[in-house]
């Protein structure tokens, strides 16, 4: 396999119909094999890589989360549709870790699974526990619509792997958007109880939305909140429910996620996500 | 609620099918879920470009009882099939 050095673009989204990536594992151990990662002119390959492992963490640990649906579901395809989508977050996180360990000289093992708390980045969002359905289904709505906007944004970066993995990730995040909105409106425009437990799941949800649009220096893309609300209101509206209106959640010392402070939810994603790799250090797989 | 979810069978147009061949059935909610979860079980692996679906309860189908007199009298005809006949190198899909 090869790709032009100016186009990662092509290699990754590359369909691989007659390679069959996957079955025969052709960059399986490496997310970016032949990838050219030098960083260009003008990019700041330190901030770069912290922005990719911020990035990466919503995925890793969003995914994590999904993950701990399987077997739990009511129905088998709606396991189905949520591994999808799962692992779909999963390879974003190994292409945003690869990119960012390119440039720090860690694999993105080492990243994954060998950083305490206080060093991973993700909005505080994506470590919670769903209780239920409702909530599993809202907060996939508010993340896929939000990371939608933004990688919609990432794809003209002037970094070109991270555009490349960008657009790749548009498509998948439609996807996630699409499957919420289904359920968001399925289930707020359903049964009478079925609405309460919607509504209620999106007042739990939205005390975590206020972050993911604040301001950091770390962010080397902004959306404007009305982006992502228009689509939000639009789901909400079809399925005859309230935007919610709750107080974000608090700010420790004026930090959150992307600054390393997280609930105590994270801890537990760590506890098991890790263990293993920890157990057994440098073991492969 | 497996029970009160009707059952669709899904056909799948591949890359380099010319029509839509059945691959399975599943349980959805209405036809607007069926297609997604066809989406997420039959197309995992890349082999799809168009999803059909249909409940189930829509097929109608021959029944097994009538086995010979719908197909037994047609065993015999040869000269139904195209055998006869010299075909083109050019045609396609024979």
């Amino acid at each position: 396999m090869s790709m032009s050095d100016d186009n990662p673009y092509d290699f990754l989204a590359d369909e691989h119909s007659d390679d069959h990536r996957w079955a025969y594992g052709t960059g399986f151990t490496d997310p970016l094999a032949g990838v050219d990662t030098s960083v260009p002119d003008g990019v700041d390959a330190y901030g770069l890589a912290s922005y990719c492992v911020s990035l990466g963490d919503d995925a890793l640990i969003y995914s994590h989360r999904l993950q701990e649906w399987v077997t739990r579901l009511p129905e088998l395809e709606e396991e189905t549709a949520v591994a999808n989508i799962a692992l779909d977050l999963l390879g974003q996180a190994r292409m945003l870790l690869g990119r960012a360990g390119a440039v720090l000289g860690r694999s993105e093992d080492q990243l994954a699974f060998f950083r305490s708390e206080s060093q991973f980045h993700n909005v505080r969002l994506v470590e919670r526990h769903d209780d239920d359905f409702a909530e599993l289904v809202g907060r996939l709505l508010v993340f896929a619509t939000w990371r939608l906007a933004l990688f919609e944004r990432l794809t003209s970066f002037s970094d070109p792997v991270l555009a490349a993995i960008a657009t790749k990730g548009v498509a998948e995040l439609t996807y996630h958007r699409d499957y919420a909105a289904q359920w968001v409106v399925r289930l707020g425009d359903g049964t009478e109880l079925s609405h309460q437990r919607m509504q209620a799941a999106l007042d739990a949800v939205w005390a975590f939305v206020d972050e993911l649009f604040r301001a950091h220096p770390g962010e080397l893309v902004t959306i404007a909140r009305g982006e992502v609300d228009v689509v939000l209101d639009t789901v909400l509206a079809t399925a005859g429910l309230d935007r919610p209106d709750v107080p974000p959640l608090a700010l420790i010392g004026g930090r959150a996620g992307r600054d390393g402070v997280h609930t105590e939810a994270l801890g537990y994603v760590l506890a098991e996500m890790q263990s293993v790799a920890r157990a057994h250090p440098d073991a492969t797989w | 609620m497996n029970a009160s979810w009707p059952l669709y069978e899904v056909f799948l147009r591949g890359k380099r099918g010319l029509n839509h061949v059945h691959v399975g059935s599943l349980h959805a909610a209405d036809a607007e879920m069926a297609l997604r979860h066809a989406r997420d079980l039959y197309t995992r692996r890349n082999e799809g470009v168009s999803i059909w679906v249909v409940r189930a309860a829509d097929v109608t189908a021959s029944s097994p009882d009538e086995k010979d007199p719908f197909f037994a009298p047609s065993a015999d005809k040869i000269y139904r099939h195209p055998t006869f006949y010299d075909i083109p190198d050019d045609v396609p899909h024979m």
